[in-house]
Formats: structure tokens, sequence, C-alpha cells
């Protein structure tokens, strides 16, 4: 009998802690399985950071770093330039990116530093209990904008891909979803593709995975898909902002 | 050599091979020489975006296994110190040189020694040490140096060398010893990929659950306990006889040498203790130091920072007094020396 499906090596077998329809698993069974494919488990190492994917370090199974807050950029060019031959790769929420850690992206990317931030975006803050992200919509409730995020108070929600896209150290950035099935097929697509544009050393990529997050957003699991497709989508187009090297998805 | 050339030089013969950092006066002659110097070792000199990305890529470097530095001075020194608290938390070896300034705030850039505190104390957040390093001339600087890489990699512990404007600014000659020997010791804990060690390597400083947060602390203060007798490090000058006993560190005391030879020509016996290693705190030395009428005075370029640490190695033995020049200002060794007179007559304090 042929095995069909299994849980990818470069995942630890331990349970997820993350909320029930929460997108965190899937973005990191792609990661996951995108590093087995390359067969780069053992030449691969991993940033965390700071907020609810604080677990990855102890979810992928290949050496990974605890980074601080923000900070995953920084902490990954100071490995990769140490170890140039290694995948060097952030797992970063759109609060430890998009906000803190706003110059640490920016930066690492305008040095072309040859390392992928896979940068979840689900526009709240989940681990300290859903208040305003950089990234929440206007008009969406959050903790700390109980009646909807005003521009005049809190600006507008940021766009990273966006931002990246004309700086000439970036090599590849991408939005996509994991909404459906057809977008997480997508998605693994521009994971793997990041990494690859990596291992040719053609510069710096980034992968924004537009995400759910029910419990905050209090909303069932369906609801959250929905929100994500129909508010979050226009807002946040998907698609290859930058491709340096390699075929189109 | 000029002194931040010499602590450039001795990074590089200590074996580190890269360094990021932000400018910051009066440290900036730091990285123009390792800018140069390092390519020619095959190392990497990287500008960062700030001093909080700086210490980070120090994060990462060292959890790569490398020999890493950084350099800056007060208000960057401050932006550092998360990175500092989570390097100490997840045991990463590194070297930061902190050539301070006059503060708080943005303060200015001449020579104080007021981040005692910072360095010794904690400064980031959590139960945790650095080792602190205090030379007090450029012959000193180079070689703490070699000390400070190998002391990093022994304890798996930040390092940071503590001087001032004026040591950075200084020239002076220096010795390069070639004789010395690099020895990196192998780090099989670095996270350099599973296909270069057994299992899985994790650099990390999170702990979620208290009981597994508290082994790690109690393993952190074992670390420490281990330090603090073994690596105390202080030297004596004029210490026989002396009833008046300076204490002094960097370049308040080369002031306070000068003040000892004064103040012995006048038939005052005044000696001088200068802690080398600020964290470990030679508490020993100076603990055994106080006995009999002796008076102590230490003499900072602060408000009085290290003198709480002599009270404690004293421990009520004797009377500890402070003197200090505040903002960049020198102490000057004849306001020092009236100061000593004053106590020596029974002046007590102010």
């Amino acid at each position: 009998m042929k095995k069909m499906f299994s849980r990818p090596k470069s995942l630890k077998d331990i349970p997820f802690h993350y909320c029930p329809g929460c997108t965190h698993g899937i973005a990191h069974r792609l990661v996951a399985e995108v590093i087995d494919e390359l067969d780069i488990r053992g030449t691969t190492i991993g940033v965390g950071s700071v907020g609810c994917s604080f677990s990855t370090i102890s979810y992928f199974d290949i050496d990974m770093l605890q980074g601080s807050h923000g900070r995953g950029p920084a902490v990954a060019t100071g490995l990769k330039r140490v170890l140039p031959d290694r995948v060097v790769f952030t797992y970063q929420g759109d609060g430890d990116l998009a906000a803190i850690g706003t110059g640490e992206f920016i930066h690492a990317a305008t040095r072309g530093e040859n390392i992928t931030c896979i940068y979840i975006n689900n526009a709240v803050y989940g681990m300290t209990g859903g208040q305003m992200a950089p990234t929440t919509l206007l008009g969406q409730k959050t903790k700390t904008t109980p009646f909807g995020r005003d521009k005049d108070v809190s600006g507008f929600p940021i766009k990273v891909c966006e931002i990246l896209t004309p700086l000439e150290g970036a090599a590849y950035v991408a939005r996509v979803a994991l909404h459906n099935p057809k977008s997480i097929i997508k998605a693994k697509k521009s994971i793997k593709k990041a990494f690859e544009i990596q291992i040719k050393g053609l510069g710096f990529s980034l992968v924004e995975l537009l995400s759910t997050c029910p419990t905050n957003w209090g909303m069932s699991p369906l609801e959250a898909v929905k929100w994500l497709e129909e508010k979050m989508i226009p807002y946040y187009p998907l698609g290859e902002y930058k491709t340096c090297g390699g075929g189109d998805l | 050599m000029k002194g931040n050339d010499a602590i450039g030089e001795g990074a590089v013969r200590a074996g580190c091979r890269y360094f990021f950092g932000y400018p910051i006066t009066p440290q900036s002659e730091l990285t123009h020489y390792l800018a140069k110097r390092l390519p020619e070792v095959g190392g990497l000199f990287l500008q960062a975006e700030s001093e909080v990305a700086s210490i980070n890529m120090v994060y990462g470097a060292s959890a790569a296994g490398a020999r890493v530095m950084t350099s800056s001075s007060g208000p960057g020194i401050s932006l550092m110190q998360e990175g500092l608290s989570y390097l100490a938390g997840a045991e990463l070896p590194c070297v930061v040189v902190n050539m301070m300034r006059g503060g708080p705030g943005l303060g200015n850039i001449a020579p104080s020694q007021a981040d005692y505190f910072q360095a010794t104390k904690g400064g980031g957040h959590g139960d945790y040490r650095l080792i602190v390093l205090a030379p007090n001339s450029v012959q000193e600087l180079f070689d703490m140096m070699l000390k400070a890489f190998d002391l990093a990699d022994k304890y798996r512990n930040p390092v940071m060398v503590m001087a001032d404007g004026i040591m950075g600014q200084m020239m002076e000659p220096v010795i390069i010893r070639d004789e010395y020997e690099v020895q990196i010791p192998p780090k099989p804990w670095a996270a350099t990929g599973m296909a270069y060690h057994e299992g899985k390597n994790l650099i990390n400083s999170c702990y979620v659950i208290p009981d597994e947060m508290e082994i790690h602390n109690l393993e952190l203060q074992k670390k420490y306990n281990e330090i603090r007798p073994r690596e105390q490090v202080c030297e004596d000058f004029m210490l026989e006889g002396a009833e008046v006993v300076l204490v002094a560190f960097g370049t308040a005391s080369r002031i306070c040498m000068k003040v000892v030879e004064k103040a012995r020509d006048k038939g005052i016996p005044v000696g001088l203790i200068r802690p080398i290693t600020l964290w470990p705190f030679p508490e020993k030395y100076i603990g055994e130091a106080a006995g009999g009428d002796k008076i102590f005075l230490t003499v900072e370029m602060n408000m009085g920072q290290m003198i709480e640490d002599v009270k404690l190695a004293v421990n009520g033995k004797a009377p500890v007094y402070h003197y200090g020049r505040l903002g960049g200002i020198l102490p000057d060794a004849r306001d020092v020396l009236t100061e000593v007179e004053r106590l020596y007559r029974g002046g007590g304090a102010r």
C-alpha cells in the first residue's frame, strides 16, 4: 500500500497550541513540506518570533533560534552572514514584522539580505488578546479599536508587499492566502519559490500569508475564512509583486 | 596606537571576524578601524540600521558559532539592553564595548563612568549578569579584548568592556604579543543546521512553563556563582600601610595613582585598589583590605555608583565615601587630594 499523506519530517510530532480555525498550522505545514521537498532540512535554520508564532521554535524539527520581538530579520542577517551556504528564514506575524520590526525587515530587504521572511498577516494581535495590528482594516473592531479602526486616530493598514516591491535588494515578494485549498496550493508554491530564490543567492524574499484568527475576530472558523476572502483580499491583493529568476507560479 | 584602534586590533587578534554596529561618538574610530581591518582577515564589518539591529545581528552570528562583537556608547548601549538580556538568557557569547559618554538622555560625548549600574546590575530585564571588564590603558584595551572573547566563550555569556571617551581617543604605545594563540573552543550547541551536528539545536530564552523557567534561571545563577569567585581581578597601588584607600577604575584610577603619589609625598598614607573586573566585583580583595581604622574613598566619574559595591565588600568594617565629577569633567588630582586630606583629618561625610 502506498502512503499518500503524512507529517512532514521537518515538523515535530507534538500538538499545536493554536485555536480552532487558525491558519498558523497550515502555514507551518507548508513551510515544513517545502523544506522536506527541497531536501534542505539539515541545512536550514529558522528564526522564531514573538506572538502566537513564538512556538515555531518547538514545532519545526530543524535548528531554530528564538528572536526578540520584530528583530527576526536582524538575527537572520547575523546568522546568514556567518553561514552563507545555509538556508535561513524568519517566521513572523504582523505585529512582529510590520509594527515593532518595521526597521529590520525594510533594511534586510534594502541590503538584499539572502534570507526568506514568512510573514503571517491576520489583521490582529493574537497572543496578547486581540488588539489592533498595523494591518487591522479600517472599521475593524479589536480590543483597542472597540468602535472600529478610525483612520483619523490610528491611520491606515500597512501594506508590506507594496512597500518592499520598489526596493532593489528585494528579489521575491508575494502575497498569498490560506482560505481555501486552491489558495493553499498557491501559497506553498510561493514559499517554495522564495526558498529557491534564496538558494540561488538572488536576494531578499518575503511571502505574506493572509491568515485567519477566528478567536480574536469573534467568528467561527467558517465565518473567518469568508471574512478573509471578502474583506482582506480586496485591501491586500494577492499575487507575485516581484520576482527575480524562477518561472511564474 | 589610539585606544579605539587598539580595541579593534585586539578583537582581530582574538579571532573575532564579525562586527555589527552603528556609528556613535566617541567610539566611531573603532568602527573605522574594523571596517578596513576585518576584510583583510576574511571577516565582515556590517553597519546596521540601528543599535537594536546590531545587537540582534550579534545574537544571530553568535548562535551560528562565530566570535562576534559590537560597540557603542551611552544611548546606543541603552538600545541594546533588550538584546543583551536575550543573549544572556540564551547563553550566547559575544563582546560589547561601551565607550561611556555623559548622560542621562543624549547627554554629551565627553568621558563618563555613569553606565556602571547599567552594566553591572543588569540594564536589561530579568536575572542575568554580564562579565564587565574595565581597562585603564591602551595596552589593557588591547589585552582585554583577547581576554574578553575567551571569557565569553568559556562561560557562554556576553562580556562588556567598559571604557570612556578619553581611553578611546588616547594614544599610547602597545606591545602586541605575537605568541598569543587563539583557541576558540568547539561550540556543539551552535545552530549551524542539523546536517552539522547530532539532533536539533535550539537557541532560546523562552520557557513558557514556570517550572522550566525557574530551572533555567537556577542554571544561570549556578554559572554566575562559578564566575563570581573565580574571575575577580583587581590590582593595588602603594596599598602597604595605607590608611586612606582609594577605589577607582578606568580613567579615574589613573588620576588616583597621581593622588596617591602626591599624598605620600605629603606624608599621608594613601593607597589605591583598582577593580579590573567590575562584575564580578573584586569584593574578596576589598573586603580583606578593610580592617583597622582605614577610610575608603571611591573616585568615580559619576554621582556614586561603584560605591555601593565597595560598601557591600567592606561590609561595615570601614567608612566609605565618594568623590565624583559629572558631565564629562575629569576629577582633578588636586581636588581629590584635598578631599583625601580632609577625610584623613577626620572630616567625615559632607
